[in-house]
C-alpha cells in the first residue's frame, strides 16, 4: 500500500473562525434498507453508534455515522481501520442488497471553530445555521457556493464539512475568503 | 426565490440545493407508437401560467427525484410528493383547489 495523504495536508487559516484540515479520516458509504435491523447491529459493531435518523449524525469518538438519504449512511472509523470495517460490513450484510464501499481517498474535511463558525458557513450555503434551526446531532447535506457539502456540529461552535477531494482547494479557498479578518457579519451573534 | 421541501428527506432548501428535471407526468411513447404521439411525447410540453407539475431532484441532498406542483406565476408551492406515482396525490390535488379553484392541468383537475 502506498502512504495514504489527504488532499491539502495540515492547511489552517487563522481569520474570524478557523479552518483546518480535518486529516485521515476513514469514510464508508453504506447503502442499503436502513429499517433492516441486520443492518443497524452490523453499523453497531463498527462504529459503536446507534443508527442515526434521518437527518440527524450519530457520533462516538473517533467513529460515527452520519444519514445521508433515506437509503444511505456515511460511516466514519479512523482511517486505518476502514479495510477492517468495510469486510466486517460486507460478513455481516451478507447477500442482502446492500453495498458498503470506502470512499475515503475519494472526500476531504474541514473542520471550522469560532465564534464566527455558523456565519461562515452561512455565508457560503443557503442553510439556516441559527442555534434554533441547526444543532449538535443534525447534518445537512446542500451547497457550498458551487460544490456538494455535507456539515454537522462537532461542539460548540464547532463543525465539520465534508466534500469531494476534487474541490478540496476550492472549498479551502472559500472558507478562506468567508472567515477572513474583518468579514463579521453579526446575524448569528 | 423558490423554496421547495423534498419529500424524501424532508429538508427544505431554496431553488439552487435543486435541480429541474422539467415536466412531470408525461407519457411515454415509443417504438410502435405513432408519429404524431411521439412527436407530442418528445416536444409538446407545458407551458402554463399558473398551476404547473414538475420533476425536481434534491442534487446537492439525498440526490433523489420528487414531484413538486407549484405556480410559476407566483411561485408558490402547493406541495412536493413521491416521484413513484403517475398522477398527483389527493391531498395535494386538493391544497391547489383550496387556493386555485378550477384549476385544469392536462388531465387533471
Amino acid at each position: 500500500m502506498s502512504e495514504a495523504k489527504t488532499a491539502l495536508p495540515g492547511a489552517l487559516f487563522d481569520g474570524i473562525a478557523v479552518i483546518e484540515e480535518a486529516g485521515l479520516q476513514g469514510m464508508i458509504t453504506l447503502r442499503g434498507d436502513l429499517g433492516d435491523k441486520a443492518l443497524a447491529s452490523a453499523l453497531h459493531d463498527v462504529t459503536g453508534c446507534a443508527l442515526p435518523g434521518p437527518r440527524e449524525v450519530a457520533l462516538a469518538g473517533e467513529k460515527g455515522a452520519a444519514w445521508m438519504s433515506p437509503d444511505e449512511l456515511l460511516v466514519m472509523v479512523p482511517h486505518g481501520e476502514t479495510a477492517a470495517a468495510v469486510a466486517t460490513l460486507d460478513a455481516r450484510l451478507g447477500e442482502r442488497h446492500a453495498l458498503a464501499a470506502d470512499v475515503s481517498d475519494a472526500r476531504v474535511v474541514f473542520d471550522i471553530r469560532g465564534a464566527y463558525a455558523r456565519e461562515v458557513l452561512g455565508k457560503l450555503m443557503p442553510v439556516d445555521f441559527s442555534a434554533d434551526a441547526f444543532g449538535p446531532g443534525q447534518i445537512r447535506r446542500s451547497r457550498m457556493a458551487q460544490v456538494p457539502a455535507a456539515v454537522w456540529m462537532t461542539g460548540e461552535d464547532a463543525f465539520r464539512v465534508v466534500c469531494f477531494r476534487s474541490v478540496a482547494q476550492y472549498v479551502f479557498d472559500l472558507l478562506k475568503t468567508a472567515a477572513s479578518e474583518g468579514g463579521e457579519v453579526g446575524l448569528y451573534a | 426565490m423558490l423554496i421547495l421541501e423534498c419529500p424524501c428527506c424532508g429538508v427544505k432548501g431554496e431553488e439552487t440545493e435543486f435541480h429541474g428535471g422539467g415536466e412531470a407526468h408525461i407519457r411515454r411513447f415509443g417504438p410502435g407508437s405513432s408519429d404524431e404521439a411521439f412527436h407530442d411525447y418528445l416536444f409538446a410540453k407545458e407551458n402554463p401560467r399558473g398551476v404547473h407539475f414538475e420533476r425536481w431532484r434534491h442534487v446537492n441532498g439525498c440526490g433523489k427525484w420528487f414531484h413538486v406542483a407549484r405556480c410559476t406565476q407566483t411561485l408558490e408551492v402547493f406541495g412536493s410528493y413521491s416521484a413513484q406515482t403517475t398522477e398527483p396525490p389527493q391531498d395535494i390535488k386538493d391544497a391547489i383547489t383550496a387556493k386555485r379553484p378550477g384549476w385544469r392541468w392536462r388531465e387533471f383537475a
